[in-house]
C-alpha cells in the first residue's frame, strides 16, 4: 500500500467504523425481531430524525446556545482561576485542593439546589454547564503557567524581568495549547451539562425532549435525541482542534510533518 | 555589514578593558537552601579579573550550579559575599547573561526573535524597543552570523538541531552585551563535534568581546581549552580545592589539545578530582 493509499484509509477508518457498527446493530436488531420499545433500530432512529426534524431543530437549537452560554461563563471562569492558581504558589495551595474537592461532586446532585435558587428553566442549564466545564480548563491553564522551566525563569529574572513579564512573554504563550486542548474537553463536558439539568429540570432542550419521549415510550425519538447531541458535540469539539491547530502549531509539529 | 560588526565588538572589548568592568569576587560565601541545615557550597572565596576566563569544574553535584546563582545575584550569599565591581550584590545583576545544557528557547519564537528576547525586558534597551527595534534586530542578525547560524533567523526552534540551538542561546545570553557571562554546562548534551565547534565559537567571540566568563563544566579538555583559570570543586558541600592557572597561549586552536601541555593540565586536573572521588 503506498503511503497516499495508507493516508486515505486513514481518514476514512472513522466512517467505516461508524458505518459498521451501524450495520450490525440493524442486523441484530431485525435477525432477533427487537421491539422498537426496548432498542430502535438505526433505520427507525433515522425514520424518527426525519418525522420529528422540526422540533428536534428547535430543541436542538435550545441545548446549544444553553451549552455555549454555559461554556463561555465557564472560559472565563476557567481561565481568571487557572491564572491565580498557575501564578501564585500561595493561591494554589489554598484554592486547589477546593476546587479538586468541588470537581468531585456529581453535577447532577446539584441541579435540584439550583432549581430552588432559580427556578426551572434555561439558567440552572446554563449554570449546570458552567459548573461541569470549567474544571480542565482551571487545570490545563494552571500546568501550563506552572511548569515554566526553572532556567528559563533564571535567564528572565537575571535580566531583571518583573512577574508580569515573565507571565506575559512566556506563562500565557506557553499556556495557549493547555488552554486550547481543554477547550476541546470542556466543550462536550459542558453538553453533559446542559442535558443532565434539561432532563432534570426544563421544559425544552434536547434533554427535555429525551425525558418526555421516554416516558411516553417513544424510544426511537430518545436516540434521535442522543445523536443529535453526539453530533452537536462532535462538531464543536472538531470546530477546536482546528482553531488549537491554527494558533498553536509550534506545539504540535510531530502530527502535521 | 559583519566586518563593521566584528570592528563594534572589538571597540566594545577594548572599552570594557579599560573600564575594568565585570570583576567578581566571593569573599568566604556560605550558601544553605531553605529547609536544608547543611551548606550547599562553603567557605568559597576567589578572585575573578575583568575580562577573565574561568572555568569551574567538579564532580556531579558539587554545587557548581549554586555557584552560578550566587554569581548571577539569582540566590544571596548565607554567609559572606559576593561583590561585583566592587558593589555588594543583593538581587539579580542585570549585567549578567545566562546558558545552560537546555537551550530553553521558547517554541513559538524564531531564533531572530528569541534572541532579540532580553533587549525587550533589559534596561536600557527595553523602553527604545519599538522604536529602535530594526537596529536591534540588526545586532541580533549579526551575533547570529557570527556563530554560525545566518539564514536561520527565521527558523523556529524545532526546525534547527540541537547544536543550533544552543548557538541561538549563546546568542541570547550576550545580545544585551553583559559584562558577564554565566554559562552552565552549555555543550553538556552535544556530541563530541559540534562541542569542539562551540568551543571555537565561544573562544572567538570572548576574544572580540572580553566580557567576563564563568564557565561550569564537568569536560576537563573543554575547561582547560577556553579557560584562563580553573577551579576545581568538591563533593557536596562544595568548596574550591584547588585553583590552576592555564598557561597555554592565545588565541588558541583546536590542535593544542593534543599537546603534551595541554595534556599534562589536564591530568592534573583529573588526578584532583580522582582524589575527591576517592575520599
Amino acid at each position: 500500500m503506498t503511503r497516499a493509499q495508507q493516508r486515505r484509509v486513514e481518514r476514512a477508518a472513522p466512517w467505516l467504523l461508524a458505518a459498521a457498527i451501524l450495520v450490525v446493530w440493524e442486523v441484530v436488531c431485525r435477525g432477533f425481531a427487537i421491539s422498537e420499545f426496548i432498542f430502535p433500530a438505526p433505520s427507525a432512529i433515522a425514520r424518527a430524525l426525519v418525522e420529528f426534524a422540526g422540533p428536534i431543530a428547535g430543541h436542538a437549537w435550545k441545548t446549544f446556545w444553553t451549552t455555549m452560554a454555559g461554556f463561555a461563563i465557564g472560559v472565563a471562569v476557567g481561565l481568571l482561576l487557572g491564572f491565580l492558581v498557575g501564578s501564585s504558589r500561595m493561591i494554589y495551595g489554598a484554592l486547589y485542593p477546593l476546587l479538586v474537592g468541588f470537581n468531585s461532586i456529581p453535577k447532577a446532585a446539584f441541579v435540584p439546589v439550583l432549581v430552588v435558587w432559580f427556578g426551572i428553566g434555561t439558567i440552572p442549564a446554563i449554570l449546570t454547564a458552567f459548573l461541569i466545564c470549567f474544571f480542565p480548563i482551571v487545570v490545563n491553564v494552571a500546568t501550563g503557567l506552572a511548569t515554566l522551566e526553572p532556567e528559563l525563569e533564571d535567564v528572565l529574572r537575571s535580566l531583571g524581568a518583573t512577574r508580569r513579564d515573565v507571565l506575559f512573554k512566556v506563562g500565557l504563550p506557553r499556556s495557549l495549547p493547555y488552554f486550547f486542548a481543554s477547550l476541546k474537553v470542556a466543550i462536550t463536558l459542558a453538553f453533559v451539562g446542559t442535558v443532565v439539568s434539561e432532563t432534570v429540570a426544563s421544559n425544552d432542550g434536547i434533554g427535555y425532549l429525551m425525558m418526555s419521549a421516554g416516558s411516553s415510550m417513544r424510544m426511537p425519538l430518545v436516540f434521535a435525541g442522543l445523536a443529535v447531541i453526539g453530533a452537536m458535540a462532535m462538531a464543536m469539539y472538531g470546530l477546536f482542534a482546528v482553531v488549537e491547530r491554527r494558533t498553536t502549531g509550534w506545539a504540535h509539529r510531530g502530527q502535521t510533518s | 555589514m559583519t566586518q563593521v560588526t566584528v570592528g563594534a565588538a572589538q571597540a566594545l572589548g577594548a572599552a570594557r578593558a579599560a573600564a575594568g568592568r565585570g570583576r567578581v569576587e566571593f569573599r568566604d560565601v556560605y550558601l544553605a537552601y531553605e529547609g536544608h541545615d547543611d551548606f550547599a557550597v562553603e567557605a568559597i572565596t576567589l578572585d575573578i579579573r575583568p575580562g577573565e576566563f574561568v572555568a569551574i569544574v567538579g564532580p556531579s553535584g558539587c554545587g557548581k550550579s549554586t555557584f552560578m546563582k550566587l554569581a548571577s545575584g539569582l540566590k544571596g550569599a548565607t554567609r559572606g559575599e559576593v561583590v561585583v565591581d566592587g558593589k555588594r550584590v543583593g538581587g539579580p545583576l542585570k549585567i549578567v547573561g545566562m546558558a545552560f545544557q537546555a537551550p530553553t528557547l521558547l517554541p513559538w519564537r524564531t531564533a531572530l526573535d528569541n534572541v532579540l528576547l532580553p533587549l525587550e525586558i533589559v534596561e536600557p534597551y527595553r523602553s527604545t524597543f519599538k522604536r529602535d527595534r530594526a537596529q536591534f534586530a540588526d545586532r541580533a542578525r549579526a551575533l547570529l552570523a557570527a556563530v554560525g547560524l545566518a539564514g536561520y533567523e527565521d527558523k523556529f526552534p524545532w526546525q534547527l538541531s540541537g547544536g543550533m540551538q544552543q548557538r541561538a542561546s549563546i546568542c541570547r545570553a550576550l545580545v544585551h552585551q553583559p559584562e558577564m557571562l554565566l554559562l552552565d554546562e552549555p555543550f553538556g548534551a552535544l556530541d563530541a563535534f559540534t562541542r569542539e565547534e562551540l568551543w571555537c565559537v565561544l573562544r572567538d567571540l570572548w576574544q572580540q568581546q572580553r566580557f567576563t566568563v564563568i564557565l561550569v563544566t564537568h569536560d576537563l579538555r573543554e575547561a582547560v581549552f577556553l579557560a584562563d583559570t580553573v577551579y576545581v570543586m568538591s563533593r557536596r558541600p562544595g568548596r574550591i580545592l584547588a585553583q590552576r592557572e592555564v598557561e597555554l597561549a592565545r588565541p588558541r586552536e583546536l590542535d593544542v589539545t593534543y599537546t603534551d601541555a595541554f595534556t599534562g593540565i589536564v591530568h592534573d586536573l583529573r588526578e584532583r578530582i580522582g582524589a575527591i572521588r576517592r575520599a
